[in-house]
């Protein structure tokens, strides 16, 4: 098998032996080597290293700009925020303000209206008892009449003959006890 | 005859001369796993030293492709 | 990759993993010379034209907010810029044009070999060794202007105890020669290995054709082993691309800061 390979190797190559070592065509890679080397660098060099490096830096242009505008904007935002939280504060302090001043208000009124009420009410209690004084003076007076005559009639019941005087100083005298 | 007798020396030459790779491999591992041990060890000092990683696993696998070379001169150009 | 049927009248499996790799004239027979228009040629002019797909058409737009080819590019430009920063220093950036052009080279030739019937440009030695030894060159000529003199100081260990120099100095230099050997072979073994196991791999596929018993073990198992090398492969590509690269960068930092 070794050797049958060999020798195909060696009908097939010119000279036989590895195509790398074959010194006939080193002139012709080297040459095309070369070609292709300096073409590459040319382009690299004059077209597409300056081209990308120019990208690259624009793109760090931009994203140093959009940072910088960044800033600023939050820089705003916090502006904003601070006149924000300061009117806050002061319509916190107006509305506590205003809540005082209702508040006192009010209870000025509710006063006012509670010593109304209280005048009206002692009014209303001093003309009841008056009216219940002169309710007792006339029942008073009633239970004395009634008691008068139903002594008097008691008294010619049971046979003996009262004077009036009489009677009324009993029935004074009772009706106190 | 003569040329056979040739023939079968670099064969059993190139053969040989296959060993070498081995070595290479076990160089090659080597590299491998102290960088690997090293660099688990302290991992923030990992990411630097890959280049010297890829240079060292060159410098011992060059030697395996040399052996390799040899093989193949024996093969072919003796 | 290349599949002739080489003697397909013949019985049995036929292994050819090296064919893939050979240098053939795009038209016709013949020689190949220096200025032949070869498959190099052809799968280097797609290297071009997929770089420029996507680094030139991709960002064509340059929209702020990137498409996704466009994030792709940019993606790549900033792996390198960093890797060039990070490992080689601010004073290597003048080189990253050079080592970007290596960069994608080396990723868009190992990913176009990765197609079938494709040829791996990038898995011949005669195309890494020049571009290890331009980073050599450029290494050294950088060090010397940069350091006259002082660039040899990289030799001379002076943490080292006085008595050892000398032989630390020699072994210095010998390293330092044979970076462009093991920089070029690394990457041409890596991508020559992995197509060569694939080719084997897929020339025990056929058994099923010759013997059927046999060959329902052998047939899906070399189809499971060749999808697990290519996945590999796959991921090769790139790590082959990043380490010339980094590598590059390494020996960028030796010539721009020799006294580390």
């Amino acid at each position: 098998m070794a050797s049958e390979t060999h020798d195909a190797a060696g009908q097939a190559a010119s000279t036989p032996g590895l195509p790398q070592l074959d010194l006939s065509t080193f002139g012709n890679q080297i040459f095309w080597l070369l070609v292709t080397l300096v073409v590459i660098y040319f382009v690299l060099s004059r077209i597409a290293l300056p081209r990308i490096a120019a990208v690259m830096a624009e793109r760090q242009g931009a994203i140093t700009n959009d940072l910088a505008a960044a800033e600023d904007l939050k820089a705003k935002a916090v502006q904003a925020e601070q006149a924000y939280l300061k009117a806050l504060a002061d319509a916190r302090t107006e509305a506590q303000t205003i809540v005082g001043q209702a508040k006192a208000e009010i209870k000025a009124e509710l006063d006012a209206a509670t010593a109304k009420a209280d005048a009206e009410i002692a009014a209303r209690a001093a003309e009841g008892e008056k009216k219940i004084a002169e309710i007792r003076a006339n029942a008073i007076d009633s239970v004395k009449e009634v008691a008068l005559a139903a002594a008097a009639e008691i008294v010619a019941v049971m046979g003996g003959k009262a004077d009036a005087k009489t009677v009324g100083a009993a029935v004074a005298d009772r009706m106190k006890g | 005859m003569e040329g056979d007798i040739v023939q079968m020396g670099a064969y059993i030459g190139a053969g040989l001369a296959c060993m070498g790779m081995g070595g290479a491999a076990m160089g090659v591992g080597n590299v491998a796993g102290n960088f690997l041990a090293g660099a688990l060890r302290n991992p923030s000092a990992a990411a630097g030293q890959t280049a010297t990683l890829f240079i060292g696993i060159a410098f011992a696998e060059a030697l395996g492709i040399f052996s390799f070379l040899v093989a193949l001169l024996l093969m072919f150009a003796v | 990759m290349a599949t002739e049927a080489h003697g397909a009248g013949e019985p049995g499996l036929v292994f050819h993993p090296m064919d893939q790799f050979m240098v053939k004239p795009l038209f016709g027979e013949g020689a190949v010379g220096v200025f032949t228009l070869t498959n190099v040629t052809l799968w280097m002019a797609l290297t071009v034209l997929a770089i420029f797909a996507l680094l030139v058409l991709g960002t064509s737009r340059r929209a702020t907010i990137p498409t996704r080819t466009q994030s792709v590019a940019e993606l790549l430009y900033d792996f390198v810029r960093k890797m060039v920063e990070d490992v080689a220093g601010k004073d290597a950036l003048v080189f990253f044009p050079y080592i970007m052009t290596l960069f994608l080279f080396i990723l868009f030739a190992n990913f176009l070999g990765l197609l079938p019937m494709a040829f791996t440009t990038t898995s011949h030695i005669a195309v890494t060794a020049v571009m290890a030894m331009m980073v050599f060159l450029t290494v050294t000529i950088v060090g010397f202007v940069k350091h006259g003199a002082g660039f040899l100081g990289l030799f001379w260990v002076s943490s080292a105890p006085l008595a050892l120099r000398p032989v630390l100095a020699l072994i210095e230099v010998i390293s330092y020669f044979v970076r462009p050997v093991s920089h070029s072979i690394r990457l041409a073994g890596n991508m020559m290995a992995g197509h060569a196991v694939v080719k084997v791999f897929a020339a025990f596929a056929p058994m099923i054709l010759i013997s059927t018993g046999i060959g329902l073990v052998v047939t899906p198992l070399s189809i499971l082993a060749i999808s697990t090398i290519y996945a590999l492969e796959v991921l090769v590509a790139f790590i082959q691309a990043y380490v010339f690269t980094i590598l590059t960068c390494v020996y960028l930092k030796d010539a721009l800061h020799p006294s580390h």
